[in-house]
């Protein structure tokens, strides 16, 4: 067996094969695998944190209000702050490729600072510096309101530079194939470039949606009540009241219940597009 | 009687390459002029100027008597009545055959869904895919998808048809179907400006023969004349190399 083609093509400098040396390296992972996981096993205290971390009296306390207030809220938060932004998003990118360097330049400020700060910064000046900014100002919906605006305002930036790659990334004789039919350069765009642009961006685009569905937590910087509570809040509080750990962890594995299958459509997305170049 | 094209002293300047050193022709209706000449010698820019998707440095172009260089024209009215047929083809990926036919009729003519389909499938029939009519570019082969593209022109019933080396880009073995329809095209008189390298098409479907060198006219006639019997030693060598590559 050690006298195949391929074996005896390698040089056998330690006396064996590569199949060999395979096959030990593959053993010695395994037992150092299996060696760490018993170590786990045998230190760690399980009654307890089987009472800590999965405690199924706590976890009962969570229902219905996990689905019906808190995580509804995260996804009205997400979806309005994802709609916001690709709008606005479009609009930047736009304005990026625009020939007139005045609205290039205020879409690039935007997105450098938009990009560059914290999101949570941004919560915090919207949800206290807008208020005294503009005395009496509300924005429409309430609470709902400042997070969309300020989720948009964060995910506009990302996926304005999304766009725009996805736009350059069409070829110019579509564009040219388009005004030679007689479109005029925005009906172009409109039917023409981006549908192409956006499919191409899918994936970017599928990504900022998970960012997104995450950063929606940062609305506990505005003060929320019990009925526009969010998944982190809610579990972050019944953690508090309840001395137990369990609510975070529901709480978490209910995000992971979304952003897992999301970020398997996404690797399909971006598989699907290197099998189609 | 109005020119169907007419280039007046044009001149196209990219940076500092001067491509078209000012050009003079005219195209009347009916005719079909094709335009050979060397690889850069500035064919593309010249047809590419005649529906102003590049903009003229100096000089006038006029289409059916409009002058399309006139600050105030309407360009993408103008181009409506202009087809054009690219190299690569450039059909809209995201569209089935019928919809890339379709799509222009309904956006810029404003014609119905209903009417647009019809004149679609008439046009793709007419090419030779009408079978194709639901399967997207990318499933279509190099022949099918440049028919497809004519038929995307012709749908807008223009006036003038624009080809940039329509078969450059085909197989071979495809390039034949390609010409086929384009030959029945000049047969039904349609108006036709043909940058090629198929000397037969030129010889056989051509009312003029233009050569291009350097961004300059070098010889204008029958095709009998400039690619039978050239006067300038310009096109003499040229069309040894095109007509007897090894030798
Ligand atoms: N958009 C452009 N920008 C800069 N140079 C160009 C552009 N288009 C064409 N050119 C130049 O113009 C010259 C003529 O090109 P082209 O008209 O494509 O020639 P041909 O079609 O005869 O091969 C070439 O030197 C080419 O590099
Ligand atoms: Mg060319």
């Amino acid at each position: 067996m050690t006298d195949t083609p391929t074996a005896a093509a390698e040089p056998a400098r330690s006396g064996l094969s590569p199949r060999q040396r395979r096959r030990i390296s593959l053993g010695v992972q395994t037992v150092v695998g299996i060696i760490v996981v018993i170590a786990v096993i045998l230190l760690a205290d399980w009654p307890t944190i089987v009472n800590v971390f999965l405690n199924r009296d706590v976890a009962a306390l969570m229902i219905p209000e996990l689905f019906t207030v808190a995580l509804k809220n995260t996804l009205i938060y997400t979806v309005s702050g994802y709609l916001l932004g690709f709008v606005l998003g479009l609009v930047l990118a736009l304005m990026r490729l625009s020939s007139l360097a005045p609205y290039r330049a205020v879409a690039l400020v935007y997105i450098e600072i938009f990009r560059g700060l914290p999101a949570l910064i941004i919560f915090l000046l919207l949800g206290f510096g807008l208020p005294i900014a503009f005395p009496g100002f509300k924005l429409p919906g309430q609470e709902y309101g400042t997070v969309a605006l300020a989720l948009g305002l964060v995910a506009a930036a990302y996926m304005a530079e999304s766009f725009r790659a996805g736009i350059q990334a069409v070829p110019k004789g579509q564009m040219e194939a388009a005004r030679s039919l007689g479109m005029k350069p925005g009906r172009a765009m409109v039917s023409i470039i981006l549908p192409q642009a956006i499919r191409i961006v899918t994936p970017p685009l599928t990504n900022e949606l998970i960012l997104l569905f995450k950063d929606s937590s940062l609305v506990f910087t505005l003060g929320v009540t019990a009925a526009t509570t969010e998944l982190t809040k809610f579990g972050q509080d019944l953690t508090v009241d309840q001395a137990n750990s369990t609510p975070l962890i529901v709480a978490g594995a209910t995000y992971l219940l979304l952003t897992v299958p999301l970020g398997i459509v996404v690797r399909r997305l971006e598989a699907r597009q290197r099998r189609d170049r | 009687m109005t020119h169907a094209v007419e280039i007046r002293d044009l001149h196209k300047q990219f940076g500092d390459n001067l491509v078209l050193k000012g050009i003079d022709f005219t195209v009347e209706p009916g005719q079909v002029v094709c335009v050979i000449g060397p690889s850069g010698s500035g064919k593309s820019t010249l047809l590419r100027c005649v529906n102003l998707l590049e903009e003229p440095t100096k000089g006038k172009v006029f289409v059916n008597g409009a002058e399309l260089t006139d600050p105030d024209a309407d360009i993408d009215a103008a181009r409506r009545h202009v087809g054009m047929v690219f190299q690569q083809f450039n059909l809209f990926p995201h569209l089935s055959a019928l919809r890339n036919v379709m799509i222009a009729q309904q956006r810029v003519l404003k014609r119905g869904a209903k009417e647009a389909e019809i004149v679609a499938r008439e046009n793709l029939e007419k090419v030779g895919v009408g079978d194709k009519w639901n399967s997207y570019p990318g499933q279509l082969s190099g022949g099918q998808q440049q028919r497809v593209a004519i038929a995307r022109a012709l749908a807008m019933n223009p006036d003038l048809m624009l080809f940039d080396e329509p078969t450059s880009a085909l197989d071979p073995e495809l390039v034949g179907d390609v010409l086929t329809v384009m030959r029945k095209l000049a047969e039904e008189g349609m108006t036709m400006l043909v940058v090629t390298h198929e000397m037969g098409f030129a010889r056989e479907v051509a009312d003029r023969v233009v050569f291009m060198d350097g961004g300059v006219i070098v010889e204008d006639g029958p095709p009998s004349q400039v690619i039978g019997d050239p006067r300038q030693e310009r096109t003499r060598s040229f069309l040894r190399r095109v007509l007897h590559p090894e030798g």
